[in-house]
C-alpha cells in the first residue's frame, strides 16, 4: 500500500509515494537516495540516523513521513550549500572528530542543532546534548574539540578576521 | 625488508609524517558521500535475509522451504545442503557451514537464507519455512562445557568440548619458584564482551553470466570487512569459484574492532543466491543479528600464579586460562595462543608456563576484539601485580619499573623486543596523572579514601577517589600469516601519471582507523608532493595487490614499509634524471613541497610533474611495486611459535582516578591519562584519536558492557540495554604519544590501534581497590556487583568478590612443550638483533 505524500528536504520538494509503515529512515535512503542518513539500530537507540525535522534533532527510524508531511527535513546532504560547508562539518574533518564515519552524519546534525542555540557550549551542555548519538570510535573527545573550534570559527565568521586552524589537542611527550 | 635510518634521514626535515592533516576521506565522511556497504543500491537489486534457529543447540530434522518458495516476490530460497563445504578463517578450524547442516549450535545460527524482491516480503517468506528441531541439552559456560563432555558440540573434539589445549614451559620453573621469597596465586574472570560497530554488517553481491565461460561468470562482493583477502579465499572456497572469479571490495566500513575479520555465513549465502538468480542482492544484517554473527571478546577464566623476590623482581609466573569460545572455531586457536603468548613482552620473567584451553559452548561464537586474547590476562596480571605490588609494600608504579623489558632483547618464550618505551610511558603518564602526589595525599589523609573500618558509617562522606596503574604491551602485526607461506604480508603498488596524478593502490581496509590516509602520508612524504596529489585505490582483490587485513594492528607498519618500499623505487628514477637535468649530484637530491630540489642549493629545482615526464620518457610507463613481511628469527622455534612474535611491539601505560560510593557501588571513572609508545606518529592526529577511542572502549569494558546469556539467549541484544558508554558516561582522557622511533617501522612508527585499550581495564580495577580497598576480580566491575563485595567487606567477608575456582586435577589435555632461550642470545643494541633465526630448545 503506498500513499502520495510531499515531503520538503533539504529544501527541495519531493513527490513520493510512501509505503505507509515504511519509516522516514527508509524513505531517505531508498526513495530518496538520500544515503547519508545511517542506520544501526532501527530501534531509535544510536542516533546514526539523526535528521532535523524543523531545526530540531529527531530519529528518522522512530519517524513516519506522514507525520513530517509539513515539516522542513534537514539531511547531512543538506547541511552544505553549493559545496560550501558547514563549519562544524570543517572542524570535524580538520580535527579528526569522524574516525569510521558512521555515526558522523548523525553527529553532526545534532552538532548543528546545538550550535543553533548554544554558539558556546561548555562540555557538560555538549554531553548533555549529544548524549543520544553513540560513536564507538573517537571516545568523544575530538568531537568535543571540533563542536568548540566550530563555535569559534561561527563567531568569527560574523566578525571581520579569519579563524586560524584550530590546535589539535594532542600532547606528545 | 626493515627500514633503517641513515644519519642523513634523520636529519632530512619531515614535512607530511608526523603532521595533524585531516584524513583523506575526510571531507567524504563529514558530507554523508562516503558509501558503506547497505548504501549501495545496484539496477535490479534484490534483498536477502537469514532464517536463523531459536535454540541453542538442536539437531534439524527437517526443514520445509516449499511455501517460501511459492510466496510471490520471493526469488529463491537456500539451506545447508546448498552449500556443503565447510569454511572457517583458520586452515586447523575450518568448522562452519554456510547454512546449518544437521546441527544448530547456537541461538542465532543461520539455518536458511531466502532472496525477495522486497524486504517486506522477505519477513514473509521467513515465517513460511517450517524447521523441525530436535532440542539438545545446551552448554553455557566454560563450567558447564568442562562438566558435560558427554554433550559433544562438534564430533571432531578429541576430549570432550575442548577445542584447543595448548600447554607451554619456558626456562627452568622449579628454579624461579625456588628463588622467590614470595609467592601469590589469584583467580580472574573477564566475562567477555562485543564490538557494537555502529554499521551493522552488510554485503552486497553481483553476478555477471558468461556463458562462454565454463565458470558461468564472475562474482563481485561489496562487505562491511575488515579482511577482503581471506573473504575472498573463503568465497571461492565454499561456492566452488576460482579466485579468479571472485571480487571482494570492502567498501567504507563503519567500524570493525575485530568483529568483521571473519568470512561470514551472510556473504557466503548472498553471493551464493546472487548466482542463482542473476541480480544483485543486498544484506543487511538487524541490530540482533550483529550480537549473534558477533566474534566477540571471549570469557576467560584465568588462573595465576607469580614468584617474586622482597624487592618485587620476578621469579616465575604459572599461568592459565579457560576459554569459552562459543560454537565454532573462528580465531579462537590463535585466541588462546594470545592468552599465553605475550606475558613475557611487558615485564622481564626468567621463566614462564602457560596452559590455556578453549571450550566450545552454545553461545555465538567468539573471536578477535581490539587486543586480541592479551585484553584478558593483561587485566589478570595488571591486577595481580597491584595484588603484589600491595604485599610487598611497593609503590605500584616501582614494581612494575623493576621488571621492565628491556628493549632491543629476547623474552623466555623466544620474541624478539625491538623498540620499547615503557619505561618512559610509566613516568609520563605517573607525572601527568599526579601519581606520586596523589599518593602522598591519601597517605595524609587529604583525600578521603575507605578502609573496611569506615565502610557503612554514615557519619562520613560515603564517596571515596582512588588511582590505579597497569602496563601492557601489544603486537604490530602478526609475525605470521594466517596461512603459512613465504609471499608478503602486504604490498603496495603506485603508478605515476605524466600529469603528476599518483595512484597507490594497496588491499589494505579502512575501516575508521586511518589506513588509506597513512598511505597517502607515507607515499607523499617519500615523494615530496602534496597528498591531495594522490589518489587512493584500496582493499579490492581485483585491482589491488594483498595486504592481509586490518587485523592484528599490523597496517601501518606493514602496509606502510611497503608504501615506502614502492615509493623509493619510483624516487630512484625521478632523481635519476632529475640529477641530470638539475646537474646536481643525485645524493644530494631532496623532494619535498612538489618539487625536487638540490639540498646543497633549494633554489635549484625540478617540479615534480616535470621530472615525472621525463623519467617516462626514460623508462617508460612509471609503476613501481614494494611489499613486506615481517623478518625471520623473531620467535623460537618450538612447535606453537608463530603466534606471538611481531615485528615490533608498542607500549602503553594507563592511569585512572575513580570515585566510589560506598553505600550504593556507583563507580565513576573520572579520567584517564593514557600514554602510548607509538615509535614515531605518522598523524598525531588519528594517533591521538586511536588511543582515545582505545581508552573509551577499555572504559566500557571495565564498567558496564555485560555479555549475559539467559535460557540460551543473549540476554540483551540491543544498543539499549547492551551499554555502550555515551557522551555523558565517557571520562575525559588525557592522551600522551611517546615517540621513539622503532628501528623498523616506517619512519620509526608502531601500532596505535589497540594497544592503548588494554592497561585501561586493569588500571580502572586497581583505581577501585585503592579508593575503597575491595577487588572485584570479574569484569566488567558494575555498581550491583560493587554494592555486594562492600557490604561483604563491611561485614568482614573477605576483601571483595572472589572467582569462583576451576577445579580441574586432570592433567592438561595436550602435550608439555619445554623450550629453554639460547645462552647466546643476549642481543646487542645495534640494529642487527633478530636477523638470524634462533636456535635452542630441548
Amino acid at each position: 500500500m503506498r500513499e502520495l505524500m510531499t515531503l520538503r528536504v533539504n529544501g527541495e520538494r519531493h513527490e513520493v509515494a510512501v509505503v505507509a509503515h515504511h519509516t522516514l529512515l527508509e524513505v531517505l535512503r531508498e526513495d530518496l537516495g538520500l544515503t547519508g542518513t545511517k542506520h544501526g539500530c532501527e530501534l531509535g537507540e544510536c542516533g546514526a540516523c539523526t535528521v532535523l525535522i524543523d531545526g530540531v534533532p529527531m530519529l528518522a527510524c522512530l519517524t513516519l513521513p506522514v507525520e513530517v508531511q509539513d515539516c522542513e527535513i534537514t539531511t547531512i546532504e543538506g547541511l552544505e550549500r553549493n559545496g560550501k560547508l558547514h563549519p562544524l562539518q570543517e572542524t570535524f574533518a580538520e580535527l579528526g572528530a569522524a574516525q569510521c564515519g558512521y555515526c558522523t552524519p548523525g553527529m553532526l546534525l545534532s552538532g548543528v542543532a546545538l550550535l543553533r542555540s548554544n554558539p558556546h557550549p561548555s562540555r557538560e551542555e555538549m554531553k548533555e546534548f549529544l548524549a543520544g548519538n553513540l560513536c564507538r570510535c573517537t571516545g568523544y573527545t575530538k568531537i568535543y574539540e571540533a563542536v568548540e573550534a566550530a563555535g569559534r570559527r561561527m563567531s568569527e565568521e560574523d566578525a571581520p578576521s579569519p579563524d586560524p586552524r584550530p590546535e589539535a589537542g594532542v600532547t606528545r611527550g | 625488508m626493515g627500514k633503517r635510518q641513515s644519519p642523513k634521514e634523520k636529519e632530512h626535515k619531515l614535512n607530511i609524517i608526523g603532521s595533524p592533516l585531516p584524513k583523506v576521506d575526510a571531507y567524504s565522511k563529514v558530507t554523508g558521500r562516503a558509501l558503506y556497504a547497505d548504501d549501495i543500491m545496484l539496477p535490479r537489486m534484490a534483498y536477502a535475509k537469514l532464517l536463523r534457529s531459536p535454540h541453542p543447540h538442536a539437531h534439524i530434522l527437517s526443514i520445509d522451504i516449499r511455501q517460501a518458495q511459492a510466496l510471490p516476490g520471493v526469488l529463491a530460497v537456500l539451506i545447508g545442503e546448498d552449500l556443503p563445504r565447510k569454511f572457517g578463517i583458520l586452515p586447523s578450524s575450518q568448522d562452519e557451514y554456510a547454512l546449518a547442516i544437521d546441527t544448530v549450535r547456537y541461538v542465532g545460527d543461520p539455518v536458511a537464507a531466502v532472496a525477495a524482491l522486497d524486504p517486506d516480503t522477505l519477513e514473509k517468506a521467513l515465517k513460511l519455512i517450517e524447521v523441525e528441531y530436535e532440542v539438545l541439552p545446551a552448554l553455557m559456560s566454560i563450567d558447564d562445557a568442562l562438566a558435560h563432555p558427554d554433550v559433544k558440540i562438534h564430533d571432531e573434539t578429541r576430549i570432550g568440548n575442548i577445542h584447543k589445549a595448548v600447554s607451554y614451559e619456558f626456562g627452568d620453573m622449579e628454579t624461579g619458584f625456588a628463588a622467590a621469597d614470595y609467592v601469590r596465586e589469584d583467580w580472574f574472570y573477564y566475562e567477555g564482551n562485543t564490538h557494537a560497530p555502529i554499521e551493522e554488517h552488510a554485503c552486497v553481491a553481483q553476478w555477471e553470466p558468461n556463458p562462454s565461460d565454463p565458470v558461468g561468470g564472475k562474482l563481485t562482493l561489496w562487505s562491511s570487512t575488515q579482511t577482503p583477502h581471506y573473504v575472498h579465499r573463503e568465497l571461492s572456497k565454499v561456492l566452488n569459484l576460482p579466485r579468479s572469479h571472485v571480487r571482494v571490495i570492502a567498501p567504507n566500513v563503519g567500524g570493525g574492532f575485530g568483529g568483521k575479520s571473519d568470512p561470514f555465513s551472510h556473504e557466503i549465502c548472498v553471493s551464493e543466491l546472487a548466482r542463482r538468480t542473476a541480480r544483485p542482492i543486498k544484506l543487511t544484517c538487524t541490530r540482533e543479528e550483529v550480537f549473534l554473527t558477533h566474534r566477540g571478546r571471549h570469557p576467560v577464566k584465568m588462573w595465576i600464579k607469580t614468584g617474586v623476590k622482597q624487592d618485587g623482581t620476578l621469579t616465575a609466573m604459572h599461568f592459565r586460562s579457560f576459554l569459552d569460545g562459543g560454537a565454532y572455531g573462528s580465531y579462537g586457536i590463535a585466541t588462546t595462543y594470545y592468552t599465553g603468548a605475550l606475558q613475557t613482552v611487558t615485564y622481564k620473567l626468567p621463566c614462564y608456563k602457560f596452559e590455556g584451553m578453549r571450550l566450545f559452548t552454545n553461545k555465538p561464537p567468539c573471536g578477535p576484539k581490539r587486543g586480541h586474547g592479551t585484553t584478558q590476562p593483561r587485566y589478570a596480571v595488571e591486577v595481580h601485580m597491584d595484588k603484589i605490588a600491595h604485599d610487598l609494600g611497593i609503590d605500584p608504579v616501582e614494581l612494575r619499573r623493576r621488571n621492565l623489558i628491556e628493549p632491543y632483547s629476547r623474552t623466555v618464550n623466544g620474541l624478539r623486543i625491538t623498540s620499547c618505551a615503557l619505561d618512559e610511558c610509566l613516568e609520563q603518564v605517573a607525572g601527568r596523572a599526579g601519581w606520586n602526589e596523589f599518593q602522598a595525599a591519601q597517605r595524609a589523609g587529604a583525600i578521603d579514601r575507605a578502609d573496611a573500618a569506615q565502610i557503612g558509617h554514615t557519619e562520613v562522606d560515603p564517596v571515596k577517589r582512588g588511582m590505579g596503574i597497569a602496563a601492557s604491551s601489544y603486537i604490530c602485526g602478526a609475525g605470521k600469516p594466517i596461512y603459512w607461506n613465504d609471499m608478503p604480508h602486504s604490498a603496495v603498488q603506485i603508478r605515476l601519471d605524466r600529469g603528476g596524478g599518483v595512484t597507490v593502490y594497496c588491499g589494505a581496509t579502512d575501516i575508521g582507523q586511518g589506513s588509506t590516509s597513512i598511505l597517502a602520508y607515507i607515499v607523499a612524504e617519500e615523494l615530496g608532493i602534496a597528498p591531495e596529489h594522490i589518489h587512493l585505490e584500496t582493499a579490492d582483490t581485483a585491482l589491488t595487490p594483498v595486504d592481509l587485513g586490518s587485523y592484528s594492528s599490523r597496517v601501518t607498519f606493514m602496509a606502510g614499509n611497503a608504501a615506502i618500499a614502492a615509493a623509493r623505487k619510483l624516487k630512484e628514477q625521478l632523481f635519476t634524471v632529475a640529477a641530470e637535468r638539475l646537474n646536481v649530484p643525485q645524493e644530494r637530491l631532496e623532494a619535498a613541497h612538489d618539487v625536487i630540489y638540490d639540498g646543497d642549493d633549494p633554489g635549484v629545482t625540478l617540479p615534480f610533474e616535470l621530472a615525472v615526464q621525463l623519467a617516462e620518457a626514460r623508462f617508460g610507463a612509471l609503476v613501481a611495486s614494494g611489499s613486506y613481511a615481517p623478518p625471520e628469527g623473531i620467535h623460537g622455534d618450538y612447535k606453537g611459535a608463530g603466534v606471538g612474535p611481531s615485528p615490533a611491539y608498542s607500549y602503553s601505560t594507563c592511569v585512572a582516578q575513580v570515585a566510589v560510593d560506598t553505600e550504593t557501588g556507583e563507580l565513576v571513572v573520572e579520567k584517564l591519562w593514557l600514554a602510548h609508545d607509538i615509535g614515531q606518529s605518522i598523524n598525531p592526529l588519528l594517533a591521538a584519536g586511536q588511543v582515545e577511542g582505545g581508552g573509551y572502549m577499555g572504559y566500557g569494558e571495565a564498567v558496564m558492557e555485560q555479555q549475559i546469556f539467559r535460557k540460551g539467549r543473549h540476554k540483551i541484544p540491543s544498543l539499549l540495554d547492551y551499554k555502550l558508554a555515551t557522551t555523558l558516561d565517557t571520562p575525559e582522557i588525557e592522551t600522551i604519544l611517546i615517540e621513539i622511533p622503532d628501528r623498523e617501522g616506517p619512519f620509526g612508527g608502531k601500532e596505535a590501534g589497540q594497544g592503548p585499550l588494554n592497561p585501561v581495564i586493569p588500571a580502572i580495577a586497581n583505581a577501585i581497590y585503592n579508593a575503597v580497598g575491595v577487588r572485584i576480580d570479574e569484569v566488567p566491575i558494575t555498581s550491583d556487583k560493587l554494592y555486594r563485595a562492600l557490604k561483604n567487606v563491611a561485614q568482614g567477608k573477605g576483601t571483595g568478590l572472589p572467582v569462583a575456582p576451576i577445579e580441574f586435577t586432570a592433567p592438561w589435555p595436550t602435550r608439555l612443550i619445554t623450550w629453554q632461550p639460547p645462552e647466546e642470545d643476549i642481543m646487542q643494541d645495534d640494529g642487527t638483533a633478530g636477523k638470524t633465526p634462533v636456535k635452542g630448545g630441548r
